[in-house]
């Protein structure tokens, strides 16, 4: 009960957040934190839950990215069209990587989705339907509102929310069906979970078409803040990177260790590229390196897990013998 | 069979040779240790600009460059495998992931932030003119770096199967437990291997830098290529590596020039993903 109250709390405040913090740099700040949130939730379903770490995720973003801008630009549509659209192409996306990568012991899948995601990359940036290396832009001047162009970062931040939010409940409600046991018992030990009947390619084929439809969202939304993609900044590497960092960070496999992630590391950036300028860009990155070498070194469970041993530890103590 | 296209496979077979000796590398660290470097291509790059330092701003030739690239590689490597690897290896695959990735980051915006995101480009005389074989001409450094590659690729397998030292990381790759009972110290085979293995990528990168393009973000390329090359030779097989690096050196060169010079990479990881299609099981072990 006392979690559901302290959930409600943190609710609350994530809602008063930009009335609290109401600069535009801070609004903004918030929506980035709430989008990053989304798209490292939507990795987690693979990368943490199933302990299957893709490092091309951007290729989903991406791909909603483009499918949002080009529902425009192509048809003249709502990017709002482009989601179904990019969410149907990435779930196809994800299924032809997904069988035979899946297959494969960890290293190949990581590195497999890598190539794919360069690959995207390049193919995206020589076809000119695509806008090649300039990329496709969104409405300048806004017709409807349904274009989802605003000049205030308020109305993409409580959007951005409950996407989040929508992405969580499909998550907390994933990891507590059938598929999330499964998902579990293949992150432990594949082979002893084949040996029990846990269809365990056809499964983490499932987590990998989610996540991907997920991130897909994330990627079209991003689109429409900005008004434009193009292949740095719809399907460059650093973007899978940071969403994996971020879901890293703040605890793979748990429920809001990406969000928690993101709450750090999207400021850290945005902070740090407002004091240093373009210069800080490398810097930043740098940082991220060493977190990320920090983590992995010393705390693989991520600071969430830190957090829940101390408090299961401060609750035990009084009924230790 | 024109001169032009016998000229680009030679071109190619003398890149494959570096290739090979980066790819090599990993390789052994990999089927040692069954870590996955993915700094690997990050440390080429890093070689890459240390031999750019000392052939622009220090004055230095290859004669010097090369050395020194593969002993401050060897240096990180051991670094590197002292202060994260040797934890990083016994935990979960995330964490090997993460930690060698955030090391990636670490060195490519390291340099990035030092040097700046342009594309650097060495003096094109560093390694004098070109030589006319029968009517097919080859530059001087791109044949340096290929011969210098292979031999180095070449005694690697000698140094792995003949000597031993080799034989002693062999058996820590094999049963580091039985290794340890006869008295080898697997922490420090290891720490050889690693040293080994960054030095090769040290002595590519500066063989590479006279001739390919220098930027920070090299080394995911390159990267890509390594693994690409360990997984069609075999993962911890050096001769597997070679014969595949050199067979990508083709099939880039060639595609690069039938097709054209953007397409080259796509055709390189387009065929390692057609690879993992149709020959998982190759890929998976020694089989």
């Amino acid at each position: 009960m006392r979690r559901y109250v302290w959930l409600l709390i943190a609710l609350a405040l994530v809602i008063a957040y930009p009335w609290v913090f109401s600069t535009p740099f801070q609004q903004r700040l918030g929506a980035l934190v709430l989008l990053y949130a989304i798209a490292a939730s939507a990795w987690n379903i693979i990368g943490g839950y199933a302990g299957q770490v893709s490092v091309g995720h951007v290729v989903f973003f991406g791909c909603g990215a483009y499918a949002a801008m080009g529902a425009y630009a192509h048809y003249g549509l709502s990017p709002l069209v482009g989601i179904p659209a990019g969410f149907a192409a990435s779930v196809a996306i994800a299924a032809v990587i997904g069988v035979p990568t899946l297959r494969l012991a960890g290293h190949y899948f990581s590195m497999a989705t890598i190539a794919v995601a360069e690959l995207a990359r390049l193919i995206v940036t020589n076809t000119d339907y695509l806008g090649a290396a300039v990329g496709l832009s969104g409405p300048t001047v806004p017709r409807n509102v349904f274009d989802l162009s605003f000049i205030s970062a308020l109305p993409y931040y409580y959007l951005f929310l409950i996407v989040l939010a929508i992405t969580l409940v499909i998550t907390w409600w994933m990891a507590r069906s059938r598929m999330g046991f499964y998902l579990r018992a293949i992150k432990d030990s594949e082979r002893a979970a084949r040996s029990l009947g846990a269809p365990a390619s056809r499964t983490k084929l499932h987590a990998y078409m989610l996540s991907a439809g997920l991130t897909s969202v994330a990627g079209a939304l991003y689109a429409m803040m900005f008004g434009f993609v193009d292949p740095e900044s719809g399907l460059g590497i650093l973007i899978s990177v940071k969403i994996l960092i971020m879901a890293a960070l703040g605890g793979a496999g748990l429920l809001f260790g990406p969000l928690v992630g993101a709450a750090i590391l999207v400021p850290l950036e945005e902070i740090s590229n407002a004091w240093l300028g373009g210069k800080g860009a490398g810097l930043t990155f740098v940082v991220y390196g060493a977190i990320i070498m920090l983590i992995a070194r010393f705390q693989p469970g991520g600071i969430l897990a830190l957090v829940n041993r101390l408090l299961s530890k401060r609750k035990g103590a009084p009924h230790a013998p | 069979m024109s001169f032009v296209l016998v000229q680009v496979i030679v071109g190619g077979l003398l890149l494959g040779a570096v290739y090979a000796l980066f790819s090599s590398g990993l390789t052994l660290v990999w089927g040692m240790m069954n870590v996955v470097n993915f700094a690997h291509g990050d440390f080429v790059m890093v070689g890459m600009y240390v031999a750019y330092v000392v052939y622009t701003l220090l004055g230095g030739g290859p004669l010097v460059g090369a050395p020194l690239a593969t002993l401050l590689l060897a240096t990180l490597g051991i670094v590197v495998y002292f202060g994260l690897i040797r934890d990083i290896m016994k935990g979960p695959m995330l964490a090997q992931i993460l930690g060698t990735f955030g090391l990636a980051l670490l060195l490519r915006y390291s340099v990035f932030w030092w040097f700046g995101a342009n594309f650097l480009s060495l003096p094109e005389n560093l390694v004098g003119g070109t030589f006319d074989i029968g009517g097919i001409r080859i530059q001087a450094s791109r044949l340096l770096a290929g011969v210098v590659a292979l031999l180095v690729t070449l005694g690697l397998h000698l140094l792995l199967t003949r000597t031993t030292l080799g034989s002693r990381m062999l058996a820590v790759a094999e049963d580091s437990t039985a290794a340890q009972l006869m008295g080898i110290r697997p922490d420090t085979m290891q720490a050889i291997a690693w040293a080994i293995a960054a030095g090769a990528t040290g002595l590519a990168g500066a063989l590479i830098a006279t001739f390919f393009y220098v930027v920070p973000t090299v080394g995911e390329t390159l990267g890509i290529v390594a693994f690409v090359t360990v997984s069609l030779g075999g993962f911890g097989s050096v001769p597997g590596a070679l014969v595949a690096g050199l067979l990508i050196g083709v099939i880039e060169s060639l595609s690069g020039y039938l097709i054209g010079a953007v397409y080259k990479d796509m055709v390189v990881y387009a065929l390692f993903l057609g690879f993992l299609w149709f020959r998982p099981q190759g890929l998976m072990g020694k089989s």
